[in-house]
C-alpha cells in the first residue's frame, strides 16, 4: 500500500499514518524541523508581499495625482515633475512585436524538428544540448551578440542601434525559451493522434499541420507569451545594442522614424535611467514606471495562465 | 518541409557559433593589445586603463555569496516544504506564488534594493555600510532573484524520487523528517546540487541589479568590503556598453567589454554544463 504517497492519498494520510506509527506523540524535534521548512516558503511570500507594497508606497505620490499624464508623458531627466514613460512603452511594444514574429516561428520551427523529425539522431541531441545551454547564458552576453551581428555587421539592414536591432536581440535571447516550451508542449501530444492520421493516408508534414500542431497549440501559446513577459522586462542586453539611457528626451519622433532612426528606449531601460537620476522626486518617479512594468509582466503572465486553463486538454 | 524545419534547428547552432566567435576574436583582440601589467593593477577603471579583472571578479563573487546566503536556506527550504510536507492543496496554491518571484523584472529588483533593502535593512544593521550603493543590498536582492530556480530545480529533484523509497522508510518506522533527510534527500541530492549550481550561475550573470545597487558605474579599487560600492564582471560590462565611461564604440577600453563578456561565457558555460548533466543524471536513475 503506497500510503505515504502525497498524490494518491494526500500527505494528511500519511500524516496520520506517522501519527499512529509514533502512537499518537507529535515529536517535538520534528514540529520544529517542519516549522523551519514552512518559514523557509513563508519568507519567500514575504519578500514578493514587501516588494510590491514597496514598490506601491514609492509609486503612491505619482499613482494618485498624476497617473494618465505620467503614462502619456515624455521621458525627462531635469524635470520630475513632467517625467513619463511614453516612448519607453511605446519601445517595448515595438521590440515586443518584432519578438512575437521572429523569435515565435523559429523557436517553434526548431521545437517540430526537434520533436517531430529528427528522432533520437545526432543532430538532435547536439541541438537539445545547444539549446539547454543557450537558455543558461547571461542576458548581458546577448547583447554583446547583438551588439556585434545586428548593430555593426547587419547595420545596413537594421539601421544600427535601433529599434530592430534590439528587438532582434531580444528575439535570440528568448528563443532558447521558446524552443524548451514548445518541445514540452509536442511532447506531451500522445502517439495515437499521429498514428490515426498517418494511418489515414496523411503525409508527415499533413499530420503536423493540421493534427499535432492544433492539438500543441495552447502548450505553445502559454509558453510564447511566457517569453515574451521575459522580453518586456530585459534590459541588459539593450544597453549594449543602443537603449538610450542620457539622452533622456530623444524618441519623441513617430514610429516609422523611430524605427528607421534610432533613438529608442523600453520600460526596463527607462528605469535603469531614473534610477540612476538622483532626489526624492525621481525615486517617486522610478517606483512608478517600476509598477508599470510590473503590471505589465504580471498581466501578460495571467494572460498565458488563463489561455492555459482555457484550451488545456488531457489526454 | 523537412529541411525548413531543419534549418530552424541549424540556426540555434549559428548563434552559439557566433557568440563564441564574437567574444573569442575580439577578447583575444584585447588581450594582445593591452599592456600586460593592466591587467593586474589597483582596480578596474577602463578610461584610466587600469584592466584588474580580479576587481570584478572579486566583486561577482562576493555578490554571488551574498545571494547564495539568501537564496540556499530559503529556495531549499521551500523545496523541501513544497515537495515532502505540503498538503497537495496548499502546494497549488502556494507553487505559483514562487513562480511569481522568478518572473520579477531585474530592474524592478534593482530598484527595490536602493529603495527598501539598502536603507532597512543594511544600512541599519551593519554600521559603516555605504548609505547609497553597496555590494550587500545588490547581493540580498540577486539572493531575491535565484529563490524561484532552486526552489523550481530542487523541487522537481526530490519529486522524482519514487514513492517506493518513502514508503519503505515508512515501513521501517522512520518519521517524516527522518525520511525526508535520510533517505529522500541523499537520493535526489544530485538534483540538489544541480539547483546550486544553476542559481549560483544565474546569480553570476545578472546584471541590472548590480547595476543599479553595487554602484561604481565608472570603475572601482580592488577592494574584499561587501557594504562599500562595488563593481562586477556584468556591471562593467553595462557600464561600457551604455558609454557612462565615455568609452563607448572604440578603442581599448571598449574592447575590454568582450574580454569580461569571454570570461563571464566561460564561467556560466561551465556552471551550466555541469547543471545540466546532474540534472539528467536524476533523470536516468529513476
Amino acid at each position: 500500500m503506497a500510503l505515504s504517497s502525497p498524490e494518491k492519498y494526500g500527505a494528511k494520510s500519511a500524516a496520520t499514518v506517522t501519527e499512529r506509527l509514533s502512537s499518537g506523540k507529535r515529536h517535538l524535534g520534528d514540529s520544529v524541523v517542519e516549522i523551519g521548512l514552512l518559514a523557509a516558503l513563508m519568507s519567500a511570500l514575504l519578500i514578493l508581499l514587501v516588494l510590491i507594497l514597496s514598490v506601491l508606497e514609492n509609486a503612491w505620490p505619482i499613482l494618485s495625482t498624476r497617473f494618465g499624464d505620467f503614462l502619456s508623458s515624455g521621458l525627462d531627466a531635469s524635470d520630475a515633475a513632467n517625467a513619463g514613460v511614453w516612448q519607453a512603452m511605446r519601445g517595448t511594444l515595438t521590440m515586443a512585436i518584432i519578438v512575437s514574429l521572429v523569435a515565435f516561428p523559429l523557436g517553434v520551427a526548431c521545437a517540430v524538428y526537434l520533436e517531430e523529425y529528427a528522432g533520437k539522431s545526432l543532430l538532435a541531441r547536439l541541438t537539445r544540448i545547444n539549446v539547454r545551454n543557450l537558455a543558461g547564458v547571461p542576458s548581458i552576453v546577448y547583447g554583446i551578440l547583438g551588439l556585434a551581428v545586428f548593430v555593426k555587421f547587419a547595420g545596413g539592414f537594421t539601421g544600427g542601434r535601433t529599434v530592430i536591432a534590439g528587438g532582434l536581440t531580444l528575439s535570440v535571447l528568448v528563443l532558447p525559451i521558446v524552443i524548451i516550451t514548445a518541445s514540452e508542449a509536442l511532447r506531451a501530444v500522445p502517439r495515437s493522434i499521429r498514428e490515426g492520421a498517418l494511418g489515414v493516408g496523411a503525409t508527415q508534414w499533413e499530420t503536423i499541420r493540421s493534427h499535432v500542431l492544433p492539438a500543441a497549440a495552447p502548450g505553445i501559446l502559454t509558453g510564447t507569451v511566457l517569453s515574451l513577459s521575459r522580453a518586456a522586462g530585459e534590459a541588459a542586453p539593450l544597453l549594449l545594442v543602443g537603449g538610450v539611457t542620457g539622452l533622456l528626451t530623444t524618441g519623441n519622433q513617430g514610429l516609422w522614424e523611430q524605427i528607421t532612426q534610432g533613438g529608442f528606449t523600453s520600460m526596463p531601460v527607462a528605469i535603469f535611467s531614473y534610477a540612476r537620476q538622483t532626489g526624492a522626486d525621481f525615486r517617486e518617479v522610478t517606483g512608478a514606471a517600476s509598477l508599470v512594468l510590473l503590471v505589465l509582466v504580471v498581466l501578460i503572465n495571467a494572460i498565458a495562465i488563463l489561455l492555459r486553463n482555457r484550451f488545456e486538454k488531457r489526454w | 518541409m523537412k529541411a525548413f524545419f531543419l534549418t530552424a534547428a541549424v540556426t540555434t547552432f549559428v548563434i552559439t557559433l557566433l557568440i563564441i566567435y564574437t567574444l573569442v576574436n575580439d577578447a583575444w583582440g584585447f588581450f594582445v593589445n593591452v599592456p600586460k601589467d593592466a591587467l593586474w593593477s589597483l582596480g578596474w577603471f577602463p578610461r584610466r586603463e587600469f584592466f584588474d579583472i580580479k576587481t570584478l571578479i572579486m566583486g561577482s563573487l562576493m555578490v554571488t555569496g551574498i545571494a547564495m546566503l539568501i537564496a540556499v536556506p530559503i529556495g531549499l527550504g521551500s523545496a523541501i516544504y513544497l515537495s515532502e510536507f505540503a498538503r497537495p492543496k496548499v502546494r497549488k496554491i502556494l507553487k505559483p506564488v514562487v513562480e511569481i518571484l522568478s518572473g520579477i523584472p531585474s530592474v524592478v529588483l534593482g530598484y527595490f534594493a536602493i529603495s527598501f533593502i539598502n536603507p532597512n535593512l543594511i544600512v541599519r544593521f551593519f554600521d559603516g555600510a555605504n548609505k547609497a550603493f553597496n555590494i550587500a543590498a545588490a547581493g540580498v536582492a540577486v539572493g531575491i532573484l535565484t529563490i524561484p530556480i532552486i526552489t523550481s530545480v530542487a523541487e522537481d529533484a526530490l519529486r522524482a524520487v519514487p514513492n517506493a523509497l518513502r514508503e519503505a522508510s515508512f515501513g521501517l518506522g522512520a518519521r517524516r523528517v527522518a525520511t525526508t533527510f535520510r533517505v529522500v534527500f541523499p537520493a535526489g541530492i544530485s538534483g540538489v546540487v544541480a539547483a546550486l549550481i544553476l542559481g549560483m550561475s544565474r546569480a553570476i550573470g545578472e546584471t541590472m541589479v548590480v547595476a543599479i545597487a553595487a554602484g561604481a558605474v565608472g570603475g572601482g579599487l580592488f577592494s574584499l568590503d561587501p557594504f562599500q560600492p562595488g563593481q562586477t564582471m556584468t556591471a562593467a560590462m553595462a557600464a561600457l556598453g551604455f558609454g557612462s565611461d565615455q568609452v563607448a564604440g572604440s578603442g581599448l577600453a571598449f574592447q575590454s567589454l568582450y574580454f569580461i563578456g569571454f570570461v563571464l561565457f566561460v564561467i556560466t558555460f561551465l556552471l551550466n554544463l555541469v547543471g545540466d548533466r546532474l540534472v539528467r543524471r536524476v533523470r536516468e536513475e529513476y
